[in-house]
């Protein structure tokens, strides 16, 4: 189940909700990726913007990635568009499975491939003027890491 | 036809969307951004100086696609989520 959210969501309730239906499942890993405030207080928040359509194909392909890779529950995928005050969520991922690895690790697979191929784009909002963050050479590694390990 | 320029690509455009007419002699995306950037030289720029995926009518395409009056062609640069 993959989600645009165009207004701020509720990372528990959706955990919770998530949980409740995966009712085979013995773990369930949640990963919130929240906007993250400069040490300088420079930043006032992000603009996320994405392309209606395929955009959700984009998270549909990582998600159906996942569920060919490792035995788990559809995942759960909610990521927002539109601006963000700072500590908002941008993105929940959770994993059920019947064992936690397979939990950890493919919500750890999502995240990295939400990073370097769903289509969003984000510019910060910082006081000096704003900035689109350009993707960084860390972000691809992390994906690679899939590629290599087979 | 409709254009739609993502990220920092929509700046140097002006804005994220915009109804173009294609020229009769435009029949591929790379000619599509040469004509571009005649009309506007940062936006040519901003495409030229990054590494931009196309998209026309949902597909990805490489930048010799055909193209026509009536399709839609998204410029994508580097993504940028999570």
């Amino acid at each position: 189940m993959i989600r645009i959210a165009f207004e701020p969501f509720h990372p528990a309730r959706e955990t919770e909700a998530y949980s409740a239906t995966a009712e085979n499942a013995g773990a369930v890993v949640s990963f919130l990726g929240k906007v993250r405030g400069d040490v300088d207080g420079s930043i006032n928040g992000l603009l996320l913007e994405h392309y209606p359509g395929l955009t959700e194909q984009s998270m549909t392909a990582i998600s159906e990635r996942a569920c060919a890779r490792w035995d788990i529950t559809e995942p759960l995928i909610i990521h927002r568009v539109g601006a963000l005050a700072l500590n908002e969520p941008i993105v929940l991922v959770c994993v059920a499975a019947c064992h936690r690895r397979e939990a950890f690790v493919a919500a750890d697979f999502i995240m990295d491939y939400l990073k370097t191929e769903a289509l969003f784009w984000k510019k910060e909002l910082r006081h000096s003027g704003d900035a689109w963050i350009e993707p960084r050479s860390n972000d691809y590694d992390d994906a690679k890491r899939w590629r290599e390990e087979g | 036809m409709r254009l739609l320029f993502f990220g920092k690509l929509g700046d140097a455009a002006g804005g994220r969307e915009h109804n173009f007419e294609l020229p009769e002699d435009v029949s591929t995306i790379t000619e599509l951004i040469k004509t571009l950037s005649d009309e506007n030289p940062a936006l040519g720029a901003a495409i030229a100086g990054t590494c931009v995926q196309f998209v026309v009518n949902n597909n990805i395409v490489t930048s010799d696609a055909a193209i026509s009056n009536g399709d839609e062609i998204g410029f994508l640069p580097p993504v940028s989520g999570g």
